[in-house]
């Protein structure tokens, strides 16, 4: 079976044609097959979805339990049989239920690894490499020039600022589902055991990882209720980052604005936005750890979904490996 | 070297002056010599390496990797240094076991020729981290460019030592790199440096601004006025050969005025400002002068164009003998005595004005008889030269500034307390024939405005975006709809950058004009009549 006849794109997504599925759709579909709850790729509206059963809960958290007409939950590693076309979850480590789908028919095994990254993280189990003849993978940081720190050194530097404005508070932006836990995660790592003051938007997600047995520790409610201005000095305060541009964040002493992003790589990008102090922590593969599971996938092809195309499907052609930019539509190239 | 290049990260995103100086401070104070006294020359710019052109850095990564692949990397970050800094690959196998101080850096890129230099920055750049590299890559092609000024950094070395800056920019000619006689005095663990290099920079005094209320209780014949020049400040030291122009900040700016400096040939400290023109028979214009600032290096052409001439008015030391203890009145007599005998072309004696009464001098203030003149100098016949900014002695009092109703055209977030605020106003005046008016920006200011008024402009700009590009939003603004803002500022200079064809200086906010129809807002022409004054 030829790779293109197992897999195609679509306007809805990628199409299975003889499974009849869709791997992540953009529009309501009658089977839909998805890697993880980012909103760009769990929507609603589909009549059957497939998905882990992480994947499934952050899903009714975001659009309420009737998301979906049928819902069925995958087991990391147990294969599915879905008209005759084997499917298998595999951990994507991006955040919490996140999973790469590995598609197989007549010998050809394709891997749709939806978004995923390589460095270690407490809120999701780690990437598993699967070898495959084709892998899919995302290109979100798809140029040399992203080469991500580890996680602690950023988180270290804002305890350091913390300590060095002790009447400012710290506001750190950071996407609602994953990445915000994360980052709250690595500060109790870290040993960071005030409570952090959260966004009313992270509450519900925040719970739901406690509820699975993340510790986050104590969480509270960054809302004038809870304090008077001056009680937020020295205080750490995570919320999406669209929210520190807003009206909200003025009920904080003089903030120092922190955004957790794979793009605080890029200096202008934290100028751009007014961020002072850019945390570079990202839950997307940077450019080494892409080029690094591509050779460890040993596909003979490549397809790079959204991102930054053009730099891999490059690479791939100096190490002789076939690749081609997939060209879906109606994903994030910004996320993260 | 990681700390260094930490600092230097912080600080570029730091737009607020006390964040940078706790940055600096905490900095200096944690770090040991020579690498802190290193970073300051870094920041000062009294650290000298040879450079490395921005082609050399760009085949030294070529060499490294796929040009294409740097090609992608480039277009998208957009700044040299940065890239290489992302992209440089480490060489196969190499795990540096040792991170170079900044001392180390510095040692090795000085001690590299011409020839090896290239090779010397690559063996640093594969060995260090990419914060680091980008440091390194600043430190060898010049200018950091991280919003420091040299002045910041000896406030903040002032902060550290609990002196005052005076104190350390009097002595900051004498001292080199790394510092370490300073750092030892500012800590406590050693006598002041004693300074026996030749022609130092006295810090100068400077002036209060007269408030509402000052002068009534001012006794007029206790001071002595002069015209407010709307040149530079400076300060020419000439000490056994050596002769240095420095700026206000005690920056040495001498080489950007060579045909000053040549005729700097006498045993003194002088206090005046910089202007341009023939002194006997015309001053340059603001516009003139701007000919000569911001160059490092002056061509023949416009030294012979514009020559630079000093209007003194004040004497700090004449042959080996210290004024500044001395009255007003007893220095103007030897500045009287002194500038006769000087190069008539190249020095002149600000003229005192005459006055009786504040009624005159407030005539006299605003009808000046050149329009260079910004307003009028207030000094205390009897009080000595001190340096910074005493209350009392010397007061400037500006002419008032120039004012025009603009229309709001579009705004921008702020920084720091105000990120969450549209504090930064793009502002235009109307333009074009009756009947299809246009509006064409004039300028942008960010203060003048109360907290509460702060919060008004923000609501309206809300309330009344048409487009957003990123941090700005484009505001409503026609002859029916736009928010007029009465725009202060101190002069207007031409400008070939900007479409209306004016350049405000020092524009602020001066009144919230919620009264006025935007169709009721200034005309160009209107500014355009200020430049031709």
């Amino acid at each position: 079976m030829r790779a293109s006849d197992l897999l195609k794109s679509r306007p809805e997504g990628l199409y299975c044609p003889p499974g009849d599925f869709f791997i992540d759709p953009v529009r309501p579909v009658e089977r839909a097959l998805i890697t993880h709850g980012h909103s760009d790729h769990a929507r609603s509206g589909h009549r059957s979805v497939l998905a882990t059963q992480e994947t499934l809960d952050i899903m009714g958290l975001r659009y309420g339990e009737d998301f979906a007409g049928t819902t069925q939950a995958a087991t990391l590693g147990e294969t599915v049989d879905i008209n005759g076309i084997a499917v298998t979850f595999h951990p994507a480590g991006h955040v919490l239920g996140s999973a790469q789908i590995a598609v197989e028919h007549g010998g050809m095994r394709i891997v749709a690894s939806g978004d995923y990254k390589r460095q270690k993280d407490a809120t999701c189990l780690p990437f598993e490499p699967i070898r495959c003849d084709v892998f899919i993978t995302e290109a979100t940081f798809g140029l040399p020039v992203f080469r991500h720190p580890p996680d602690h050194e950023e988180i270290a530097r804002v305890l350091k600022s913390a300590a060095q404005f002790p009447e400012r508070s710290h506001l750190i932006g950071a996407y609602a589902l994953g990445k915000a836990q994360r980052v709250m995660r690595l500060l109790r790592d870290a040993g960071y055991d005030r409570p952090i003051y959260i966004h009313g938007a992270l509450a519900k997600l925040s719970d739901y990882y406690q509820s699975q047995g993340i510790d986050l520790g104590r969480l509270e409610p960054g809302t004038v209720e809870s304090g008077a201005k001056a009680d937020f000095a020295g205080a750490i305060v995570v919320g999406p980052p669209s929210a520190f541009a807003d009206r909200w964040a003025r009920r904080f002493p003089d903030p120092i604005s922190c955004f957790a992003s794979g793009w605080m790589r890029i200096r202008q990008r934290a100028k751009q936005g007014g961020v002072e102090l850019p945390l570079i922590i990202s839950d997307h593969a940077d450019w080494d750890e892409l080029i690094v599971t591509i050779k460890e996938t040993g596909a003979e092809e490549i397809w790079v979904t959204h991102g930054r195309e053009e730099a891999l499907v490059r690479w791939c052609e100096l190490e002789g490996i076939a690749a081609r930019p997939l060209h879906l539509v109606g994903y994030e190239d910004e996320g993260d | 070297m990681n700390r260094f290049a930490e600092l230097l990260d912080r600080l570029v995103l730091t737009p607020s002056r006390n964040g940078k100086l706790t940055l600096l401070t905490d900095y200096f104070r944690s770090v040991e010599d020579p690498d802190r006294g290193l970073a300051l020359a870094a920041i000062t710019g009294d650290l000298t390496i040879a450079a490395v052109k921005p082609a050399m850095l760009r085949a030294l990564v070529v060499e490294r990797m796929d040009p294409v692949l740097f090609g992608y990397s480039y277009d998208y970050v957009g700044d040299l240094a940065e890239t290489v800094s992302l992209v440089w690959p480490q060489p196969q196998g190499h795990i540096p076991n040792h991170v170079p101080t900044l001392a180390e850096v510095v040692g090795r890129l000085q001690a590299a020729s011409r020839s090896d230099g290239p090779k010397v920055l690559a063996r640093l750049l594969d060995d260090a981290s990419i914060s680091a590299r980008f440091a390194i890559i600043k430190l060898v092609t010049g200018g950091l460019r991280i919003g420091v000024s040299a002045r910041l950094a000896k406030q903040a070395l002032a902060d550290l030592g609990k002196v005052d800056v005076a104190e350390i920019e009097e002595l900051w000619h004498g001292l080199a790199p790394p510092y370490t006689e300073l750092f030892a005095w500012l800590e406590g663990r050693a006598e002041k440096p004693r300074s026996a290099a030749l022609a130092l920079f006295r810090p100068v005094m400077l002036s209060n601004a007269v408030d509402d209320g000052d002068l009534e209780k001012l006794e007029p014949a206790d001071y002595a006025a002069e015209w407010k020049w709307d040149g530079i400040r400076v300060q020419a030291v000439c000490e056994g050969g050596v002769r240095r122009l420095y700026s206000r900040t005690g920056d040495d700016v001498s080489g950007a005025f060579p045909d000053l400096a040549a005729a700097m040939t006498f045993e003194a400290a002088l206090d005046g400002e910089l202007l341009v023109g023939d002194p006997r028979e015309a001053t340059g214009t603001f516009s003139d002068l701007q000919q000569r600032l911001n160059r490092k290096s002056v061509s023949p052409k416009i030294q012979q164009q514009y020559p630079a001439f000093m209007r003194c008015y004040d004497a700090l030391q004449i042959n080996g003998e210290d004024l500044r203890a001395l009255p007003f009145a007893e220095r103007r007599k030897h500045l009287e005595a002194f500038v006769e005998a000087l190069d008539p072309s190249r020095f002149d004696l600000s003229p005192l004005v005459a006055f009786s009464d504040w009624e005159t001098l407030e005539r006299l203030r605003q009808a000046p008889p050149h329009p260079i003149i910004e307003g009028v100098m207030l000094k205390r016949w009897d009080s000595p030269y001190l340096a910074g900014r005493p209350k009392g002695p010397w007061f400037k009092w500006k002419r008032d500034p120039h004012t025009v109703d603009a229309v709001l055209m579009y705004a921008q977030r702020g920084h720091g307390k105000r990120s969450s605020f549209y504090s930064d106003y793009t502002f235009g005046v109307w333009a074009g024939p009756e009947g299809a008016e246009e509006l064409v920006p004039v300028g942008k200011a960010y203060f003048g405005f109360t907290d509460e008024e702060l919060r008004e402009i923000d609501k309206y700009v809300r309330d009344n975006t048409i487009e957003r590009f990123g941090p700005v939003r484009s505001v409503r603004a026609d002859r029916k709809n736009g928010l007029v803002l009465e725009v202060a500022f101190e002069g207007l200079n031409r400008s070939t950058r900007h479409k209306s064809g004016v350049a405000m200086r020092f524009p602020r906010i001066s009144r919230l004009r919620w009264d006025k129809p935007a169709a009721e807002a200034d005309r160009i022409e209107t500014l355009q009549a200020l430049l031709d004054r």
